[in-house]
C-alpha cells in the first residue's frame, strides 16, 4: 500500500494516500468499486467490482493509487482497518515518524502530489539549485 | 527446482545480441548458493581451461550479476557483481547495496550473465521477463549523477507508456559506470545510487569493456516462495532488533572511523601509510555530522540499520560537493592517506569519485602511492604533467583523478591500480618502487593496517586472503570462526549484508538459508565443505591469474612491505609486524586450509571436496 520513491538519491519519500476530505477518486470510479470506511474514513476497494480502469489514477491529485501488479484492482491505502502496520514498524525502528491521530478538518489534500512534484521540491530542500541538475 | 531460487538466469550476448534464460542443476545451486561462490563456479566451469589466457577486459571474459537465496528476505539488499577480476586476475565477489537484486529476483531472475561485447555503447532494460538491449550513445561520457537522471526519467516514461493503466512506477534499480568504467579504469566501480559502489574487483572496467552502461531492472512480481515464511519473519525480526541496537552504525554508518581509526587504534592509512596514526579532533565525527550531515539516516528498502549519512557542503570552494557520509574507507584514503585532514575537502574528493565511478580506496590508494615518489624525488613534477603532488594539496589530487578517469596524461599509467603501476614505474625509473606499494596480489590494502594489533584484520590477513588487499574479505584462524573468510564467503554468496548481519546469533544465518531453501546446511558442513570448497576454488583461480600476472604465493603470500617497518608516531610508535610471526602464521593457515607448504592447495584437500579438474589445473604451479 506505501511505496517509496526516490527519483533522485537520497531524496526518498513514501507514496501513499494523502486521505483527502472530498474523495475525488470515489467520485470518479464509474462503476462504484471506491467507498468511504465509516471506521476510518480510509477509502476501500472492492476488488470484486473494481474494473482497473485507471480513472481514479487520474481523479487523484497525487496519481497515487496504482494497479496491483498481477491482479486486476487498483490498489489505495486501507489505513490496515485502524490498525496501520506502517505505524507499528515506524514505532519499532526508533524512528517515531508515524502516529495515529484521529481525523481532522485539515487540509491534508495538499500533500497528494506526483512523485515528480514531490521529488523536485525534496531535492531542492535538500541540495539547493544544486538539484536542478538531478531531476 | 530449490525453494528460495527464482530458478532462472538471464544469459546475454552482447556481441551477438542474443538473450536467452539458463539454469543451473540443483547440486550446482546447493553447493555454491549464489552471489560470490557460485561466481566463481560459473567462471570456472566457462573459463577454467583457458584461465591463464583470459584477458579480463576482452570479450571472452564474463561478467556476473548474482543475488543469492537470501536475497530480498535478509533484511539489507546487496547484489554480487563478478567475472576474471580486471585487478587480481582471479575472482573477487564484489557486492554493492541497492534494491538491484530485489527487483532483480522479483522479475524471476537470480541472476544476469553478459558475455561479448557490444559494438556501440549499450545498456540492458529488463521489465519482469521482457528484455531489451538498448542504445546507450546519449549516456556514454556521462558522469553518475547525469546517468541516474537520465535513465530514471527515460525508464519511468518507457513504462508508463507501456503500461498506461497502471499508475506511477516506482523507479526501476540501477547499476552504472561512470567515465572511469567506460575509459577501463583499473580502479572504476560498478554503481548504484550515486554514493553505492562495487569497488573490489575492477569490474568498472569489465562493464567498460562491454560497452555496458548500464542495467535496469523493474520486477512485479513476488519474490521466490520459500520452505518457511513463519520462521523468516522470526528472523528478520531478530536482526532487525539488533539492528536497531546498534548505536555505531545506526547513529554514524562507518564515518566515527576517520578520527578512531587514527587517534585510537593507529591503524589508518597517513600519507600512503608512511604513519598510521594522527590526531586531528577537525576530522572528528562530529564535525562531519554538525556542518556536513543533511540526512541523518539514508537506507535502502529493507534497511534497519541505515549507515548511510548524506553530506553536501554548503559554502565555500567545494559548495555543492554531494556524497555519503563519506563513510571511513572514503575518509581514510581520500583523506588522511593524501595528507588531507580537512571534511569538507575529504567530502569533494569522495564526491569526484563518485562521479566519475572510480574506487575511493583503490584510487586513493594508487594517488597516495603517487604522492609518496613525488616526496622521494622519484616522480617530479613533470612525469606528473606539471602538477605539484604535494601531502595536503587537494587540487592536485582532484586533477590527478580526473586524469585517470579519462586516461590523460600521467592518469593513462595511473589508471592500471597500484600493483601495475609500480610494476611500469620500476622499470621506466630503475628504483625499487614496490616497497612503496600498499597492495596485496593487485588489490589494494583497505584502510585497516594491522601493525598497532589494534584494529581487526590480523598479521595474514591480506597476505593469504583470496581476495587480495578486500578489508571485506579478510581471513584467520580458526577456519570456522568469524575471524575466517569462510563467513564472508558466505555472505557475499547468501546474497547478504556485513553490517546486518553483524553480531548475530552464530547460527542464524545457517537458520535462515534453511527457512528460505528447505535444505540444511551447519556450520560445520560449511567449514568442513562447502564454504571451503569455494575457498579453494577462488585461491586456483587467484593462483592461475594471468595473462599479465601470475601470483606466486612463496612471493606474493606476504604483507605489503611497509607493515614490516615500525610505526614512527602515536601511542603505538616502533610496532611492526613480525616477519617469523607472519611465517609462522602462514604455515598454520596453509594446513588448515589444506594447502601444501608453498600455499597451494593440496591434490587430497581437492579431491575430497570434488574439484578433481581443479587439481589437474593447479599441477602445473606444484
Amino acid at each position: 500500500m506505501i511505496r517509496v520513491f526516490m527519483l533522485v538519491p537520497g531524496a526518498d519519500f513514501p507514496h501513499f494516500c494523502a486521505q483527502c476530505q472530498d474523495y475525488p477518486c470515489v467520485e470518479s470510479c464509474p462503476v462504484k468499486a471506491l467507498s468511504i470506511s465509516k471506521q476510518t474514513g480510509a477509502v476501500l476497494v472492492d476488488n470484486e467490482t473494481c474494473i482497473a480502469c485507471g480513472k481514479c489514477i487520474d481523479a487523484c491529485p497525487g496519481r497515487i493509487p496504482h494497479m496491483h501488479p498481477k491482479e486486476k484492482h487498483i490498489v489505495i491505502c486501507d489505513l490496515c482497518n485502524g490498525n496501520p502496520q506502517c505505524v507499528k514498524v515506524c514505532r519499532e525502528g526508533g524512528w517515531n515518524v508515524l502516529k495515529i491521530v484521529p481525523r481532522e478538518d485539515q487540509p491534508y489534500k495538499l500533500y497528494a502530489r506526483t512523485p515528480e512534484e514531490t521529488a523536485r521540491d525534496l531535492a531542492l530542500k535538500m541540495y539547493g539549485e544544486k538539484s536542478e541538475e538531478f531531476i | 527446482m530449490i525453494l528460495g531460487y527464482a530458478g532462472k538466469f538471464l544469459e546475454i550476448n552482447l556481441s551477438t545480441g542474443s538473450v536467452k534464460e539458463v539454469s543451473f542443476e540443483d547440486e550446482v545451486l546447493k553447493n555454491y548458493i549464489g552471489g560470490r561462490g557460485l561466481a566463481a563456479k560459473i567462471l570456472w566451469d566457462r573459463l577454467g581451461k583457458s584461465w591463464q589466457k583470459i584477458d579480463p577486459l576482452g570479450p571472452e571474459n564474463i561478467l556476473l550479476f548474482l543475488t543469492g537465496p537470501l536475497t530480498g528476505y535478509f533484511p539489507g539488499g546487496r547484489t554480487c557483481v563478478s567475472g576474471k577480476s580486471p585487478q587480481c586476475n582471479g575472482v573477487v565477489g564484489s557486492t554493492v547495496a541497492g534494491e538491484f537484486g530485489v527487483e532483480l529476483r522479483c522479475a524471476g531472475y537470480d541472476g544476469i550473465i553478459v558475455t561479448g561485447e557490444a559494438k556501440k555503447p549499450v545498456y540492458l532494460f529488463i521489465k519482469d521477463s521482457n528484455v531489451e538491449i538498448r542504445s546507450a550513445e546519449h549516456i556514454w561520457g556521462k558522469d553518475a549523477k547525469q546517468t541516474v537522471k537520465v535513465l530514471t526519467g527515460e525508464c519511468r516514461e518507457f513504462l508508463g507508456k507501456s503500461y498506461p493503466l497502471y499508475g506511477e512506477w516506482k523507479e526501476p534499480a540501477l547499476l552504472y559506470i561512470g567515465q572511469a568504467g567506460e575509459n577501463r579504469v583499473r580502479t572504476a566501480v560498478v554503481a548504484a545510487k550515486w554514493t553505492h559502489a562495487a569497488g573490489y574487483g575492477g569490474y568498472g572496467a569489465l562493464m567498460g569493456s562491454k560497452k555496458l552502461k548500464a542495467i535496469a531492472v523493474k520486477g512485479t512480481g513476488p519474490l521466490p516462495p520459500v520452505a518457511n515464511i513463519e520462521k523468516i519473519k522470526r528472523l528478520i525480526q531478530t536482526v532487525n532488533d539488533s539492528a536497531y541496537d546498534n548505536e555505531l552504525w545506526r547513529r554514524w554508518g562507518t564515518g566515527g572511523g576517520g578520527y578512531h581509526f587514527g587517534a585510537q587504534t593507529s591503524s589508518e592509512p597517513v600519507r600512503n601509510w608512511q604513519e598510521e596514526w594522527h590526531d586531528e579532533k577537525g576530522y572528528g565525527v562530529d564535525q562531519f555530522e554538525n556542518k556536513l550531515w543533511i540526512k541523518q539516516s539514508w537506507s535502502d528498502f529493507g534497511c534497519p540499520t541505515c549507515c548511510l549519512k548524506i553530506a553536501m557542503v554548503k559554502n565555500g570552494k567545494y559548495k555543492g560537493a554531494i556524497t555519503d557520509n563519506p563513510d571511513y574507507e572514503m575518509q581514510a584514503y581520500l583523506g588522511t592517506n593524501l595528507g588531507i585532514f580537512v571534511p569538507e575537502e575529504n567530502v569533494y574528493l569522495s564526491t569526484l569519485a563518485d562521479d566519475l565511478g572510480l574506487c575511493g580506496i583503490q584510487t586513493g590508494n594508487v594517488i597516495g602511492f603517487a604522492a609518496e615518489l613525488y616526496q622521494r624525488g622519484i616522480l617530479n613534477k613533470e612525469d606528473l604533467d606539471g602538477i605539484e603532488l604535494k601531502w595536503g594539496n587537494v587540487e592536485a589530487f582532484a586533477s590527478l583523478i580526473k586524469k585517470i578517469a579519462f586516461r590523460e596524461g600521467i592518469g593513462d599509467l595511473l589508471a592500471e591500480g597500484t600493483y601495475r603501476v609500480a610494476l611500469k614505474i620500476e622499470k621506466i625509473k630503475n628504483v625499487d618502487v614496490l616497497q612503496y606499494a600498499v597492495q596485496s596480489k593487485g588489490i589494494s590494502i583497505g584502510a585497516h593496517g594491522i601493525r598497532s594489533g589494534k584494529d581487526f584484520p590480523e598479521s595474514v590477513s591480506y597476505a593469504v586472503g583470496v581476495q587480495g588487499g578486500d578489508h571485506t574479505s579478510l581471513t584467520g584462524l580458526p577456519l570456522d570462526s568469524s575471524g575466517s573468510e569462510l563467513g564472508e564467503i558466505l555472505n557475499d554468496s547468501g546474497v547478504l549484508c556485513n553490517f546486518n548481519s553483524f553480531g548475530l546469533p552464530r547460527n542464524l544465518k545457517f537458520d535462515f538459508y534453511t527457512a528460505v531453501t528447505g535444505l540444511k546446511l551447519t556450520r560445520k558442513d560449511w567449514s568442513n565443505n562447502k564454504g571451503l570448497k569455494i575457498l579453494q576454488l577462488q585461491r586456483a583461480e587467484l593462483l592461475l591469474g594471468g595473462p599479465d600476472h601470475i601470483w606466486n604465493p612463496r612471493v606474493h603470500d606476504v604483507n605489503p612491505p611497509r607493515f614490516y617497518e615500525p610505526l614512527p608516531s602515536g601511542p603505538y610508535k616502533g610496532k611492526r609486524v613480525e616477519k617469523s610471526e607472519v611465517e609462522n602464521y602462514k604455515r598454520r593457515y596453509y594446513r588448515a586450509a589444506g594447502w601444501n607448504k608453498d600455499g597451494i592447495p593440496k591434490t587430497e584437500t581437492l579431491k575430497k571436496l570434488g574439484l578433481e579438474d581443479v587439481d589437474k589445473a593447479l599441477e602445473k604451479l606444484r
